[in-house]
């Protein structure tokens, strides 16, 4: 009855108001898209002027505005990169170091997340505590130790020592996100499985893997941007050019040829063209993960 | 039936590696770092133990306090910043055409690694050619400074790229809240006459503040802990100017090779990372937290 009555009292009084509100709000908004804008300009153009630098020659570098576009493209910059020093070589170790560490991380960490939140023992909490609370302590208070570790266990210059790290800390996340999963997830299928006499390996592997692929996917590629992005363990840990990663391998090739401008911006657009290249077409999977993993939090 | 989901020995078996893992390469070394800080060590010879010399030497080290003080600095201008980037988030989660695209664009220098951002910015910060000071040129900037070779700015210059680093990610984790607020309050609300920004103040921001408490949480305690652009960029220089507690324990273990002493400094980030963990977590709780 009410709703009747007020309903078109409401529209007429908010009529006449509403246009002179909606151009304000045009006004308003115009301004505000300006600053979103700005912004994204902010954010993307030290990017967009890498690439140009990495293109041209140190004349125009020194010379010309920093908004000019390369005159004739450099693609040299980007042959000298690739073979002079060890880029190939630091390339192929990012890929497996990182490729081996996700691999294990993962499947690792659905192991607990499952032993957790789907089996019933006393100490679960407690294990799920102890993996939360890893956490919150800074990787550095425990790189002095580790060096130690390693070192004595032969395993400094080691790729291994790596895998491990990268494996360790990243369990904390990687199960942060993977709970949020399961425990919304129906366990029905589960407890059906059990009820036909199914092991709990079958359950694991043929059931409740498969059904979080979803979330492993993205857990997959947030460690994958950690693990290739990594640059401490790898500095402290790894001194041989053999076993060196991108990030460790660019930071020193870098830092030999000061001044040669275009080799140094085509060396980093090497080094950044794989993730960017993901982020294209995985973009809704990467910001998925990176929110989950702080929300959650 | 059920016992099949409480054998031991599965459990065992799939809790045990990870355990394993976390329990030597991260639990076992934060003990280990308190220890090594009672011994005089070169990192290569023989540990002596020599009691609490390392810790008093802490206390009593200017150095360690100024690098805590950056890393502090570090962390306020982080936190502030998050306010600049909650303002974005609203505007962006109002429905409007292309915030899609835009978040994503915010988003990028976050998937770069720390090297790459390191010296991409210090060619932007080179004082004859970098694009910093030929923007200054174009406005008309005489005296343009010299950036990460000035003791007065080198620390301030490196706030820029850490910052410019992580808005993308806190705007991201705003706006996913945002986006979790229910749309019938809103609805509800601007049936009752509310204009946007009272719905933003009143509204979405109470709504959200869990999230926001964990945003001040992730800024503050990365921000103690921050490493990787300071050492690339200027290895705490000049002259310790934008040393912070990370670079400073980096240089005396690995650089100086004081592994006892780099020990007590990692020792004492963990203590006051923890500490300033707890201190938070205590300020920013409140009993009408609102759950989703």
């Amino acid at each position: 009855m009410s709703e009747l009555s007020t309903q078109p009292a409401a529209t007429t009084f908010s009529a006449p108001h509403k246009t002179k509100k909606s151009y304000l709000n045009k006004i308003g908004f115009g301004f505000l898209y300006l600053i979103l804008g700005l912004f994204a300009v902010i954010q993307i153009y030290p990017l967009i002027w890498l690439l140009f630098f990495s293109l041209k020659t140190n004349q125009e570098v020194f010379g010309m505005s920093p908004f000019s576009l390369p005159q004739d493209p450099q693609w040299g910059n980007y042959t000298k990169a690739w073979t002079s020093g060890n880029i190939g070589v630091y390339f192929f170790n990012s890929v497996w170091v990182t490729v081996l560490s996700v691999a294990l991380t993962i499947i690792l960490a659905s192991f607990v997340t499952f032993a957790v939140t789907r089996m019933n023992w006393k100490l679960s909490g407690l294990v799920l505590g102890l993996f939360l609370v890893a956490y919150m302590i800074p990787l550095h208070s425990t790189l002095i130790p580790l060096f130690n570790m390693y070192n004595r266990a032969g395993l400094i210059n080691s790729p291994v020592s790596l895998v491990l790290s990268y494996t360790a800390f990243n369990l904390p996340l990687t199960i942060m996100i993977l709970l949020g999963f399961y425990r919304t997830f129906p366990r029905e299928i589960e407890e059906a499985a059990v009820m036909d006499g199914c092991s709990v390996h079958r359950i694991f592997f043929q059931i409740t893997l498969p059904m979080t692929v979803p979330v492993l996917s993205t857990t997959a590629i947030i460690n994958m941007i950690y693990n290739w992005n990594e640059f401490v363990f790898v500095n402290t840990f790894i001194s041989s050019d053999n076993w060196k990663t991108l990030t460790v391998g660019i930071n020193n090739f870098v830092g030999q040829y000061l001044t040669d401008w275009g080799a140094i911006g085509a060396t980093l657009v090497i080094s950044i063209v794989p993730i960017l290249l993901a982020f294209l077409f995985l973009s809704d999977k990467i910001v998925e993960g990176m929110a989950a993993g702080s929300v959650k939090g | 039936m059920k016992n099949v989901m409480s054998n031991k020995y599965v459990i065992a078996l799939y809790t045990l590696p990870a355990l394993l893992l976390i329990l030597t390469l991260i639990y076992i070394p934060i003990v280990l770092s308190g220890y090594y800080g009672f011994m005089d060590w070169d990192g290569i010879g023989q540990m002596t133990f020599i009691g609490m010399d390392n810790y008093i030497t802490l206390v009593q080290d200017k150095m360690f306090w100024t690098s805590t003080w950056h890393s502090f600095l570090l962390a306020i201008f982080s936190t502030a910043s998050l306010l600049l980037y909650l303002a974005i988030s609203l505007v962006l989660a109002s429905k409007i055409k292309g915030s899609d695209l835009l978040r994503k664009i915010y988003l990028i220098p976050m998937l770069l690694s720390s090297v790459a951002i390191a010296q991409l910015w210090m060619k932007i910060f080179d004082p004859t050619n970098g694009m910093a000071n030929k923007l200054l040129e174009m406005f008309g900037v005489e005296n343009t400074p010299i950036w990460l070779a000035d003791p007065d700015i080198a620390l301030y210059a490196i706030f820029i790229p850490v910052i410019w680093q992580y808005a993308g990610f806190y705007i991201l984790i705003y706006y996913a809240a945002l986006k979790n607020v229910p749309d019938e309050i809103i609805e509800a609300a601007k049936i009752d006459g509310a204009s946007s920004l009272q719905i933003a103040y009143k509204i979405k921001l109470p709504l959200i503040s869990g999230v926001f408490k964990v945003t001040i949480m992730l800024a503050v305690v990365g921000s103690l802990k921050y490493f990787d652009l300071i050492y690339v960029m200027t290895g705490g220089g000049p002259n310790g100017a934008s040393e912070v507690m990370a670079s400073y324990m980096y240089k005396e273990a690995f650089k100086l090779n004081n592994f006892g002493y780099g020990s007590a400094i990692g020792f004492g980030l963990l203590v006051i990372a923890l500490f300033m963990t707890w201190l938070i977590s205590k300020l920013t709780k409140s009993k009408d937290d609102v759950q989703f």
